[in-house]
């Protein structure tokens, strides 16, 4: 098999998973128990307004119509209107998308900056203090509830030291970093907890492969030794956890915008089941599992790049 | 007899610690959680309140030890509904194999498509927010992930000689899998859920923060944190004190479930 | 003697959580230029031990004692540096399984390359152009295109020619060969012993050639070592050594060998346990096997000592042993 057919084969593995991503959203909000009608008015709602509202919904269809209705407004990006905001969902979360991708770009970053480093310190010196110190360090991380860690980076670096804003994204791009780098670092902290577990095992595996000991004895730099043969083979398990991750990542941004006050999508969905804004619920849940697939996507992809074997 | 590990005995004592709080907080609680106390508002941590008071008076160190209660609970009931559903039908799949292994592979890789705490409070949200609504929420998603690990020791054991013994025997199916595979399979699959009760506490007290799980006035870490987080400027320790909590109670199940993993040589 | 590279008092120690591993103990070696020493010895015997001691390719948990003398300096305690300098451009190495040695996600073409950076001024159109140069050399024919190719895209045989042409790329004086064939085909075994003496006499190299292939030593090397329990038995020329040796572990493995140790044979088991090397004996470690064995075997370890031009050994049995041969 050629990496071309392999690739091509990938790529079409996500028309399936995409149907049922909407199979499972559709059967969610149609099938479990509680009217979603009664609960959006209220139980005092008069008759002409539940049949209105259902007819509006589309509830008064059967339910193959209504799923085939769905799936095509699905496609077209038409999710009706946000009952909450009164502007079409569609434009609400491309709104908000941007901001959710840029908070969870920069956790990733930062995860990753905190977790390769310390993990080669932890892995050269396995089983001493300084691996013993990361690793008890990273436990606790991976123990600490992002809600947490960001009220307390909150009330030191925001409230305390004044370093950073309480919360919001600010105006313009520099600006929108500003903002960010303390939700980042509270939404990074459990996932560069996980990386360098995982980082520390894979180089931990690698640093006594025959080709690092084949690769020493070319007599090239020791510099050399660590980066092209530990590092980069430890990191292509690393960037496939990574990718993984992103599941994890957006329901933590969930939190994390919740806590900071960050306009992005996951305090939209908090926000919007408060205001039982089903419609925006519905979208929000399609599109992040869209979002998590694709990036599963695009992580195999990267996966062939780094790793030659894969698709041969 | 091999060495307890480290990271057991630290864990489990901890642990220990927390259930005794759980089992009998009046024991350790200086004051009643619910007692308003007018003349110690916000009162910082002292003699007379360790952790401080509330913005009612209430005592933060007592309301603390009786959260242990509510929040070691969410680590039970969130636990079990999967564990139980997840390893009887992972016992199915992996004994069965064929077509249902395709449909539970397909299955798992759905759900992972779905951000777990999105898809948890997406349905909480339809549900309605509680606790009861939350642990259903969790079950509905959580099962797969027992079922796949207990799939996989399936797989493994199926082979053995002792469940050819048992066929030879003649025995019915259900027998074979449930009083001869099931307690040897279930022991990677309890190891983790003591993993997940780490997970599934920190979970739990997210979703009584955003107010999707325990509601007030149940004293849930996650809701105390939300209680005392309008007054962190002037008051840090109302939030303070139960989210160290938190994080010492979810050491407790992971270095409890590490140190488990070591002592049984099970590969993670 | 003119030497390239002599190995004295060599000794290696394994810290491991459970005790100390005496995997190599009081090894004395010399190379000459040009020359091709057989070390060889039963799996667990210290040769392959022995060779990564001489490239200090051992990791932390091994303490290696001795000296091991490269142009009149000690690589043991030479700095990282220099030490970087000596291997790849001095002393070349080929492990036993081609495709562990080499690293699976980088192309063949890079893995020569980083030799060549590292050991000529080259530029890269040179680097180029030798490392075509040197897979001609190893015989892997289309040398352009095998360069960008990946190490699972080799076969066996073709993969440990790839990885003779990293270990030749800056034209070492010696090669240390650790079992270069055995994880090979029969039939290739003999194509890759074939090319390394051809390289050994045409870019006039000494080579250590580590085997547990009696077979191997006889059709290739001019002088054999042979080790037990991590200690030296005896040394001398092959052809000698294998017709009249002068221990009695060399001895017994001879006459363990089926039709007399002229076809090429594996190593066969010895009656007994194999020795202990986390509790080494006072005395020699093969006298529990050894049916020459004396009391002071037991007690006395037996020196090194010439027996012959060019030949030693270390056994109370060894004028014996030649009567009886």
């Amino acid at each position: 098999m050629s990496r071309g057919t392999w690739l091509v084969g990938r790529l079409l593995q996500i028309i399936p998973t995409l149907l049922l991503i909407g199979v499972v959203v559709f059967v969610l909000v149609h099938l479990l128990p509680g009217d979603i009608v009664t609960s959006m008015l209220g139980d005092h709602a008069t008759k002409q307004a539940v049949a209105n509202l259902r007819r509006s919904l589309g509830l008064d269809r059967t339910l193959a119509e209504q799923f085939v209705l769905f799936v095509r407004n699905a496609l077209r990006g038409s999710f009706g209107d946000s009952l909450a905001h009164g502007i079409p969902v569609a434009r609400l979360i491309a709104q908000r998308l941007p901001v959710t991708a840029m908070l969870t770009a920069m956790a990733v970053v930062i995860a990753v900056v905190l977790a390769v480093p310390l993990a080669f310190v932890a892995a050269l010196r396995a089983e001493r203090a300084p691996d013993i110190a990361i690793r008890v360090a990273f436990q606790v991380g991976l123990s600490s509830p992002i809600f947490y860690v960001g009220l307390v980076l909150l009330s030191v670096f925001a409230a305390w030291l004044r370093w950073f804003p309480v919360g919001g994204y600010g105006s313009g791009f520099l600006d929108h970093i500003y903002h960010l780098i303390l939700p980042a670092f509270a939404l990074a902290l459990s996932l560069s907890a996980i990386l360098m577990r995982n980082l520390r095992a894979a180089i931990l595996g690698v640093i006594r492969a025959e080709y690092v000991d084949f690769a020493r004895a070319k007599g090239i730099a020791a510099r050399l030794v660590l980066f092209r043969h530990v590092l980069r083979n430890a990191l292509i398990a690393t960037v496939t956890l990574l990718g993984l991750s992103i599941g994890s990542l957006l329901g933590g941004a969930v939190v994390t915008e919740t806590v900071f006050a960050v306009p992005g999508v996951g305090r939209l969905m908090v926000d919007s089941i408060f205001a039982r804004d089903y419609p925006v619920i519905e979208a929000l849940t399609l599109i992040l599992a869209v979002v998590v697939s694709i990036t599963f996507l695009a992580t195999d992809i990267l996966q062939m790049v780094l790793d030659p074997r894969i698709g041969r | 007899m091999r060495r307890l590990p480290v990271s057991l005995l630290v864990g489990g004592t901890l642990l220990l610690v927390f259930v005794a709080c759980a089992l009998v907080p009046g024991w350790f609680a200086p004051y009643n959680p619910d007692a308003f106390n007018y003349t110690a508002l916000l009162a910082r941590p002292s003699g007379a309140h360790l952790f401080g008071t509330d913005q009612f008076g209430r005592d933060i160190l007592s309301r603390t030890i009786w959260a242990a209660a509510v929040d070691l609970q969410i680590a039970i009931f969130a636990v079990i509904f999967p564990l139980l559903i997840g390893s009887v039908i992972g016992l199915f799949v992996g004994w069965y194999e064929g077509w249902l292994d395709i449909v539970f592979g397909r299955l798992v890789d759905l759900v992972v498509t779905f951000p777990f705490l999105v898809i948890v409070i997406a349905i909480v949200a339809i549900l309605g927010p509680g606790l009861v609504n939350m642990y259903i929420a969790i079950a509905t998603v959580g099962w797969v992930f027992y079922a796949r690990l207990m799939r996989g020791e399936v797989l493994v054991q199926k082979h053995a000689d002792y469940v050819a013994a048992a066929r030879g025997l003649g025995y019915s199916t259900p027998r074979i899998l449930f009083r001869h595979i099931l307690p040897n399979a279930i022991r990677p699959v309890l190891v983790y859920s003591v993993t997940d009760m780490a997970l599934e506490i920190l979970l739990g007290s997210s979703l009584g923060y955003l107010g999707l799980g325990a509601q007030p006035p149940t004293a849930e870490w996650g809701v105390l944190i939300a209680d005392g987080k309008n007054f962190f400027t002037q008051a840090p320790w109302t939030s303070l004190f139960p989210g160290i909590a938190i994080v010492l109670a979810g050491l407790a199940f992971s270095l409890t479930g590490d140190g488990l993993a070591s002592l049984f040589e099970l590969r993670r | 003697m003119n030497e390239l590279l002599r190995v004295e008092q060599l000794g290696v120690v394994f810290h491991a959580a459970r005790g100390r591993v005496y995997a190599v103990d009081g090894v004395d070696l010399a190379i000459a230029p040009g020359e091709v020493l057989g070390l060889v010895g039963e799996s667990g015997s210290g040769k392959s031990v022995t060779l990564r001691a001489i490239a200090r390719l051992l990791h932390e948990e091994a303490h290696i004692t001795g000296r091991v003398l490269w142009q009149g300096r000690d690589l043991l305690t030479l700095p990282a540096r220099a030490l970087e300098q000596v291997r790849g451009a001095g002393i070349g190495t080929i492990f036993q399984e081609p495709m562990a040695a080499l690293n699976p996600v980088l192309s063949i073409g890079l893995q020569i390359d980083e030799s060549l950076r590292a050991h000529t001024g080259l530029d890269a159109a040179g680097r180029r152009a030798r490392a075509r140069e040197l897979l001609d050399l190893v015989g892997i024919a289309d040398a352009a295109s095998r360069l960008r190719q990946y190490p699972h895209e080799f076969s066996g045989g073709m993969r440990q020619r790839a990885m003779i042409a990293i270990a030749l790329a800056a034209n070492p004086k010696l090669l240390l060969a650790d079992e270069p064939t055995t994880a090979l085909d029969v039939t290739i075994q003999d194509q890759i012993l074939r090319l390394l003496l051809r390289l050994v006499s045409e870019l006039s190299m000494a080579m250590l050639l580590v085997t547990h292939d009696l077979g191997v030593v006889a059709s290739t090397c001019d002088r054999v070592a042979v080790m037990y329990a991590g200690r030296l038995c005896e040394t001398g020329p092959t052809a000698q050594v294998l017709h009249a040796p002068r221990h009695a572990y060399t001895d017994a493995l001879l006459r363990a060998l089926p039709g007399e140790g002229a076809a090429r044979a594996r190593l066969q088991p010895i009656p007994g346990m194999p020795p202990r090397i986390d509790h080494p004996s006072p005395g020699c470690p093969f006298a529990p096997r050894c049916t020459h064995a004396e009391p002071r075997c037991d007690r006395e370890r037996p020196a090194m000592q010439d027996v012959a031009p060019g030949r030693a050994s270390a056994c109370f049995a060894q004028d014996r042993l030649g009567v009886a041969a």
